[in-house]
């Protein structure tokens, strides 16, 4: 823990030393918000979030790449991951710390967005626990997409190639189970479509943001990103 | 301190390093030298634990570095070549943060090593500076001030005097000299007036062996009368094309 605070630290508040940290937050905040008020959220007369939060992965699949992709491409380019790795740090609480550093400036992109709770609850009585359980998901996928991008990043020294990655694959991870995939996988038999639909972000998303915390969908997102840091330091390991 | 025994590495088929051995004792500044692509600075990443060796240890006081980099990493100090750092934080925050980093928590302690290494290297002028506004001169006594922050046993400089002006190397080498009674150093050049002026002894590594190892002096008394460049040349030239 010692060991994971300062560059925990150092992370987090790079995101504002540069604008590149605000111009994401104005971005992220005007699509999440701005897509929900378009696509019917008054029209809709009810006073819930579902609108927003259905555009949610779909932000969020460039928006974390966006995010994560300088965890270890920057350092991998500019020559500093032989400081970094030189110092007496674990490269596991070095990863974690990064990935944490970089959860909590998504912490607080989302903790924006709840301006737009706040105006739900002043223009109806919404159904607070969806609301929450909705955060609670987008906070879990963000993490899960995170990890993604963090291992994407750390193959590489060219953030852009990360960034395209990591979008790539998390498109791919939430595709699995919408709409579109489910018509091309209509010809398999039901079984393997089921197994896959078990592996697709979307379906544990929706489920988390109709209010159900599943057991399925937390092991789920807990262990995806458990999986990709795990790899994450394997690959820096080498 | 530093007992490095028939290092190896090897990148897919290229050899790097074909076996460098050696022993450094505390009080010793050890000049590295050799022709760019010898092996130098690989050598030296693995004795840090920056790179893993294909064969042979690298041991610092007694500590493997394959088996306990944590504590090999604790005593050591590197200034890498590329004198790398984060370009958008100022001088300050930089060496706050790598002190944190080192387990340096207490406040004052801090504040104490800081003005410390602010005031060895020079650096008081441009200690709010970001770093990416500073010449490549300010960047290396940075990265110098960085690599002795936490007052390491074992330093490790690859060409801590690349790209500073006359009056600063003097001032560097002075420091360097200045801190070696109670440590081991070993610096990578290729100035070699430098190692006459600090250098106890001298390796040559060529193609990723060492090819010399000995006092300046019997460096020196290999060919009298003769320059130190001149010596170098003939050792290490079989395959330019000069």
């Amino acid at each position: 823990m010692n060991t994971l605070l300062p560059i925990l630290k150092k992370e987090f508040l790079g995101y504002f030393r540069s604008p590149v940290g605000y111009v994401i937050l104005a971005v992220f905040h005007l699509l999440a918000v701005g897509l929900a008020f378009f696509s019917g959220y008054y029209r809709s007369n009810q006073a819930s979030l579902d609108i927003f939060f259905s555009f949610v992965p779909w932000i969020f699949l460039f928006f974390i790449p966006a995010t994560g992709m300088r965890l270890w491409a920057e350092e991998n380019r500019s020559g500093s991951i032989e400081l970094l790795m030189t110092l007496p740090i674990s490269i596991s609480s070095a990863v974690i710390a990064k990935f944490l550093a970089a959860w909590g400036f998504i912490g607080i992109a989302l903790g924006l967005t709840f301006s737009l709770a706040i105006t739900t609850g002043y223009l109806g009585d919404p159904d607070w626990g969806k609301i929450i359980s909705g955060y609670f998901a987008c906070l879990l996928i963000a993490g899960s997409f995170l990890s993604i991008s963090s291992l994407c990043s750390a193959m590489t020294k060219n953030q852009v190639i990360a960034f395209v990655i990591s979008v790539l694959i998390c498109f791919f991870a939430t595709v699995l189970g919408s709409q579109f995939l489910a018509s091309l996988v209509n010809k398999l038999p039901t079984a393997i479509a089921n197994v896959v639909s078990n592996f697709s972000y979307l379906i544990h998303f929706q489920t988390m943001t109709r209010g159900l915390i599943e057991l399925a969908a937390l092991s789920f997102f807990l262990t995806t990103t458990a999986a990709f840091l795990a790899i994450n330091i394997i690959i820096l390991k080498r | 301190m530093v007992e490095v025994d028939n290092l190896k590495k090897s990148y897919g088929s290229l050899q790097a390093v074909k076996g460098v051995s050696f022993t450094i004792e505390k009080g010793e500044i050890l000049g590295f030298l050799g022709p760019n692509g010898a092996g130098k600075s690989t050598t030296m990443k693995m004795i840090t634990g920056y790179l893993s060796p294909t064969s042979g240890t690298a041991r610092v006081q007694g500590f493997d570095v394959q088996t306990h980099p944590i504590e090999v990493k604790k005593r050591v100090g590197y200034l890498p070549e590329s004198s790398a750092a984060y370009p958008e934080m100022t001088v300050v925050e930089f060496l706050t943060y790598v002190a944190e980093a080192r387990g340096i928590t207490a406040k004052d302690e801090i504040s104490d090593r800081l003005g410390d290494v602010i005031i060895k290297c020079h650096l008081q002028k441009v200690q709010g500076q970001t770093i990416e506004t500073l010449s490549k001169g300010y960047r290396q006594r940075v990265g110098l001030a960085q690599a002795i922050l936490h007052d390491p046993s074992v330093l490790i400089l690859d060409e801590p005097t690349d790209g500073l002006d006359p009056n600063q190397k003097y001032e560097v080498r002075k420091l360097i000299k200045g801190m070696a009674e109670n440590k081991a150093i070993i610096l990578s050049t290729h100035i070699l007036e430098e190692v006459e002026a600090i250098c106890t002894r001298v390796i040559i590594v060529d193609e990723g062996r060492v090819v010399v190892d000995e006092s300046p002096e019997d460096f020196k008394a290999r060919k009298p009368g003769a320059k130190i460049d001149e010596i170098f040349r003939e050792l290490t030239n079989k395959n330019s094309y000069a």
